[in-house]
């Protein structure tokens, strides 16, 4: 499929660099005018918008995180007077209050484009017919694909999430070849249809565009075998813009191209603070550099991922964010090193090529942390030759030495001796009481 | 010529070895022959049994990793010497055992070694010359 903006998407570095910093220069401009809470923490910061010279300069500026959205609920980090704003939006606040996000018409444009790009990276053209199962309402998920899917010109069928076997029977008879919606959704529907005798083989779907949740290389290859189509990753949050901040491109499916051109991305180490260099994991952190009503600057996400600027097969150069596989609440200190459950599993995928159950125990013993990995053996991993299978968990545990920089004893196990939650296996048991 | 082995991985784990010769029992399978080799923490138990499908198949339904592997099976006269006889020619050409376990034939005096050797053509060749005998899949079924 084309790149929907060519000259955008496909923009090299020096000139996508100059936009950036031009519109950030304005962005802080504007926020540190009309949002008190913006002013407040550059003054206490002892920052002023002219200190922002370059891209680099960037750092110096202090972090926005979701407490801050929280404590000025509803309307106090708009940008815009209500007059302005033309759409609503609010995350479901199930462990607090909810963040409330607004758009000019201007921002819907953005948004819309930004999806179009989205779909149009996941295989999506004019002549495709999108079954748009994300939620409609304040989750930005449904209206979010809904404007992208129309300014792409393709037909949206507007489905939205439950209701699930009428959903298998539009399936059948719109023949919609796009799918969109959360994986643990779209699971759940297959699910459904296999109950129902209908085989996705049967279907015409080519392509899938999941998110709003993390999601696994494991769940990809279960999504793609049981639904026949290409699973693609959407990354995005409503505090940002919603889905259409990043996207997996169909012919890599390999790190999701962040559009450059409207956000701003850094990885920082979730304790310090610090900016992480490329190749690193850590926290993702998003400055919006085109909003109006709701620009945030460097927002903590929380999820976990690292970015990678060498380009990439498909002609973007919008630098690529790595799966997002878990949160910073997941992460462990371990002996100091700061390790998440993910960086374990993309171990385990490098060195065995498929995904074990695996499951990480922290104890600490003479005040010494450890770090037992218990991977459950399978057909694949397993071999007659003990040998073979001390070799592979020596392997393992050095391949972890060396990209997490922490010693692990690796404990092959049985399978299922790793329990499972709601049919998730349990990543991480912490037994140091700390 | 070759034989079939089937293998599983246990942990080391109270009565886990119980539970598998339980299953095979369920599942009317005789055990020939077995061998396990273990670290502290899992071990690899290798059957030669009477219906390798049978097995494979109970074993997996309850959950095993089950593996299958080609071994050779050899008949030792039950006398001094009667292995040296088959393992002098083999290394002195080079062919090296991997692991081996043995069981007596029911049908003589003789011992049936099992062998998992480095290479196996090289063996069974070595062995052909030596005119010792190799017992073939079917026949450990019908022991």
């Amino acid at each position: 499929m084309p790149i929907f903006n060519i000259d955008f998407e496909t923009m090299p570095r020096e000139g996508l660099s100059a936009i950036q910093l031009r519109r950030l220069q304005t962005t802080i401009d504007r926020v540190y005018a009309t949002v008190p809470f913006y002013k407040k923490s550059f003054d206490a910061a002892g920052i002023t918008p002219a200190d922002i010279k370059s891209l680099d300069d960037l750092e110096k500026i202090p972090f926005t995180t979701k407490q801050d959205l929280r404590d000025n609920y509803p309307y106090d980090m708009f940008a815009v007077p209500m007059e302005q704003v033309v759409r609503i939006h609010a995350s479901s606040g199930t462990t607090g209050r909810p963040t409330v996000v607004g758009y000019t018409r201007r921002d819907i444009e953005s948004w819309a484009e930004l999806m179009a790009r989205s779909l149009s990276a996941a295989g999506a053209g004019s002549g495709d017919i999108i079954h748009n199962a994300f939620g409609y309402g304040l989750f930005t998920g449904g209206l979010g694909a809904h404007y992208g899917a129309e300014r792409l010109g393709a037909s949206v069928i507007p489905v939205s999430g439950g209701n699930t076997r009428r959903q298998i029977t539009i399936m059948k008879d719109f023949k919609p070849t796009i799918l969109c919606g959360t994986p643990s959704y779209i699971l759940h529907l297959a699910e459904v249809a296999d109950e129902m005798g209908v085989d996705f083989k049967d279907l015409f779907f080519k392509a899938g565009i999941f998110g709003a949740e993390p999601w696994t290389e494991s769940m990809r290859i279960e999504l793609e075998t049981k639904l026949h189509l290409k699973a693609v990753d959407i990354y995005g949050l409503s505090e940002v813009i919603g889905p259409g901040v990043s996207i997996e491109c169909h012919e890599e499916q390999k790190g999701l191209h962040v559009f450059e051109d409207h956000f701003i991305v850094e990885i920082i180490d979730p304790e310090t603070g610090e900016t992480l260099p490329h190749g690193t994991p850590g926290e993702l952190v998003f400055t919006s550099i085109t909003k109006e009503a709701f620009p945030v600057i460097r927002y903590r996400t929380r999820d976990i991922s690292s970015l990678d600027p060498t380009p990439c097969t498909c002609g973007r150069t919008h630098i690529r964010m790595s799966k997002p596989a878990g949160r910073t609440d997941d992460m462990l200190i371990i002996r100091g090193v700061n390790v998440f459950p993910s960086q374990i599993e993309s171990v385990l995928m490098e060195s065995k090529k498929t995904l074990p159950h695996y499951q990480l125990e922290v104890d600490r013993k003479d005040n010494l942390d450890t770090l037992t990995v218990k991977v459950e053996i399978d057909e694949g991993l397993f071999s007659d030759d003990i040998k073979t299978l001390q070799i592979m968990e020596n392997k393992i545990a050095m391949d972890i030495k060396e990209t997490l920089g922490v010693s692990a004893k690796v404990r092959l196990v049985e399978p299922k001796a790793i329990e499972r939650s709601q049919g998730k296996a349990v990543r991480v048991i912490d037994k140091r009481n700390v | 010529m070759l034989a079939e082995q089937i293998s599983i991985f246990i942990e080391n784990k109270e009565g886990r070895l119980a539970e598998v010769t339980a299953i095979l029992r369920d599942a009317d399978v005789n055990i020939r022959a077995l061998s396990l080799a273990d670290t502290t923490d899992f071990g690899v138990l290798r059957l030669i049994v009477n219906n390798n499908d049978a097995a494979e198949q109970a074993l997996k339904k309850e959950g095993f990793t089950v593996g299958r592997t080609k071994v050779l099976a050899v008949e030792v006269t039950d006398e001094p010497g009667g292995l040296n006889k088959v393992l002098d020619p083999l290394w002195m050409q080079n062919v090296n055992v991997e692991y081996m376990y043995a069981f007596a034939n029911p049908q003589c005096k003789n011992a049936i070694m099992v062998f998992r050797f480095d290479d196996h053509e090289k063996a069974l060749e070595i062995l052909e010359q030596k005119q010792i005998k190799v017992i073939s899949a079917e026949q450990i079924s019908s022991l």
